[in-house]
């Protein structure tokens, strides 16, 4: 079976570019803080929603709603209220990551199909079925940690569905289990649904060189002409002892579409594209080119080639955790 | 309130390892949760002094428990979790994998690296046989609150991060490895030289981050003695201290002094600083606008 390419759509109209341009599913979340995207401008509102499903729907594409932070102590009908609505909207799956919220889902909308975010950093194969067994869930996002043989493995001795990340930025930390964030913004993922957000970023000029901060602290400095990586923590420049650099990671992001078939042969499930807050002309860019990687690869064609780097802004590319040498 | 000592995030040799928990089974505290959270790699180094210290706490009136690993991966890894529960003690569950292995019925309680953020997860871990959870340290005084009430209802005892340096993330690449250039497979135990991980500084050389391997740290230390009327109000049962190598034994005897009403706040603030002038404290998570936040006065002692 073809593998099935997940695409991000942070606005009705990169929900339409998505589909038009071949995805076989697009996620997207409501605006507000129930979905780890929660930036100015971006997501959709009932109405965006359930045109955007029908929309989907008519060209055979399915609609997978993420509400994947944390709810709230004391708030949590917000995001009850989020999975009520995404099953009223039509959509395929909403994409959990809280105990309490899969377990609310399980109870109460056992219609509606779980998938476990990547938020919930589930590892191993272990993990996997206790999900599936506690809360129905059908498929889980892998954490950004495991190298291609252990997901082999993962899939091995499972039922579950597997979907991987493939492109887009890159988690460094196991995804919900970090709060370097909220640590120097007091805004989290898990939490509040951002990251080392652009609200805490300043540039300082000094000098010709340009300092980046997050929430105060320099995290980065470029020399006239050089490029200026956005500050997001994990990716920051540091210093211990006598070595500065980046400690944790450098300003990469991930690639792994050389990596399909060897994923496919994984028995992984989908392939994911991160990036709710990119234009549409790049979602439908990037969504072609993994398509026709996806089709290739089912008509035994050869993989195209570097067709990707020049939608990476300048950044190095990694295919991270995928390959062992990483850690 | 009680105390409960939470597992040492550190690489420390077996030897020193044991002395620490000798030292702690004659501290004024409740409760002691040993074990690796951090690094599978670790453990063979200290496992076999596990079940002589568990023996030595609780002849000394000590409740124990076990911690699993924060982040499972490998089967050897598995292998090791599923192992827990055969240990005779409590297991402190830090990775999901080791509830899946819980014989079904066991009590067992939640550490601080389980994502608890509100009533729903509780009320659902709480069916499950959690007896305790110690919430993770990124909650607001308003969460714990909201679920401190909610756990009090269904039998479930609330712990807080209250002092130490703050686990901010996991990771499946080792940055003392990375550090020395190797990988985490062959990483030579980088981490052991630094018994409270390695400073990390900004590009302004502001300290900010600690290293410890696979985990990252905050560099100040969490410090909750200005919020003890405010947890003991939201009818928090514990505060968790976790271990650092420097005047740990006498960390445990100020907050029991505190908790007892044998000491104010400000003073046992100056004591935490007299033992490591250096130190940097932080109560941001619970009353801060960032986690880094210290509500204590600036100037130390």
């Amino acid at each position: 079976m073809v593998m099935e390419i997940v695409c991000p759509a942070g606005t009705p109209a990169a929900l339409r570019a998505a589909v038009t341009a071949g995805a076989h599913t697009v996620y997207c979340g409501f605006a507000d803080e129930t979905n780890a995207r929660n930036f100015p401008g971006l997501n959709f509102d009932r109405a965006e929603m359930r045109e955007g499903i029908k929309f989907a729907h008519a060209h055979g594409t399915k609609i997978l709603i993420a509400i994947n932070t944390f709810p709230r102590a004391g708030d949590e009908a917000l995001w009850h209220r989020a999975i009520a609505d995404a099953e009223g909207c039509g959509a395929d799956a909403v994409i959990l990551a809280d105990i309490g919220l899969l377990d609310y889902g399980a109870r109460t909308h056992p219609g509606l199909r779980r998938h476990l975010s990547v938020q919930a950093a589930a590892a191993n194969a272990d993990m996997l079925n206790f999900y599936a067994d506690a809360f129905g869930v059908k498929r889980v996002v892998l954490p950004r940690v495991l190298s291609v043989p252990e997901i082999a493995a993962i899939n091995a001795e499972t039922e579950v569905e597997t979907e991987v990340f493939v492109f887009g930025g890159l988690c460094v930390m196991a995804e919900g289990r970090c709060s370097l964030s909220s640590y120097a913004t007091g805004l989290s993922p898990n939490m509040n649904g951002v990251c080392s957000p652009a609200s805490h970023v300043e540039y300082q000029n000094e000098r010709g060189v340009l300092n980046a901060r997050l929430g105060g602290y320099t995290i980065h400095r470029a020399q006239k002409d050089e490029p200026a990586p956005y500050p997001t923590l994990c990716k920051g420049c540091f210093t211990t002892g006598d070595k500065t650099g980046h400690l944790f990671e450098d300003p990469v992001s991930l690639n792994a579409e050389q990596l399909i078939p060897h994923l496919q042969k994984a028995g992984v499930t989908a392939l994911k594209i991160e990036g709710r807050q990119r234009s549409r002309s790049y979602v439908a860019q990037v969504v072609r080119n993994f398509r026709a990687a996806v089709d290739a690869l089912e008509a035994g064609k050869p993989m195209p080639e570097g067709m990707l780097a020049r939608l990476s802004e300048g950044q190095t590319m990694t295919t991270g955790a995928y390959k062992k040498t990483w850690r | 309130m009680e105390l409960t000592i939470g597992p040492n995030q550190f690489f420390w040799s077996a030897d020193r390892w044991t002395s620490f928990y000798d030292e702690m089974a004659q501290m004024p505290v409740d409760r002691v949760v040993l074990g690796e959270a951090v690094c599978s790699k670790r453990l063979p180094f200290f496992q076999d002094r596990i079940p002589g210290a568990i023996e030595t706490l609780l002849a000394a009136g000590k409740e124990v428990a076990l911690t699993s690993l924060a982040l499972v991966t490998l089967k050897r890894e598995r292998k090791q979790t599923a192992e827990l529960a055969e240990m005779g003690v409590e297991v402190e569950v830090n990775d999901l994998t080791a509830l899946a292995h819980l014989p079904g019925g066991a009590a067992f309680s939640v550490g601080p690296l389980v994502n608890v953020y509100n009533e729903g997860t509780l009320s659902w871990l709480a069916s499950r046989g959690a007896r305790r959870i110690c919430l993770p340290p990124e909650l607001p005084l308003a969460s714990v609150a909201t679920i401190s009430k909610s756990a009090a209802d269904l039998g479930v005892a609330i712990e807080v991060w209250g002092h130490g340096r703050l686990p901010l993330a996991i990771s499946g690449r080792c940055y003392h490895a990375r550090l020395h250039k190797r990988t985490k497979d062959n990483c030579q135990f980088a981490c052991e030289d630094d018994p409270d991980g390695l400073e990390v500084r900004t590009l302004e050389d502001q300290p900010f981050l600690a290293m410890n391997g696979v985990q990252t740290l905050s560099d100040s230390y969490a410090c909750a003695a200005h919020q003890i009327d405010e947890l003991a109000d939201a009818s928090v049962s514990a505060l968790r201290l976790s271990p650092q190598s420097k005047g740990f034994a006498e960390i445990c005897r100020l907050y029991r002094q505190l908790l007892n009403g044998d000491q104010d706040a400000d003073r046992v603030v100056a004591a935490i600083r007299h033992i490591d002038a250096n130190i940097r404290l932080s109560d941001g998570f619970l009353i801060g606008a960032r986690g880094v936040d210290w509500s204590g006065n600036p100037a130390h002692i």
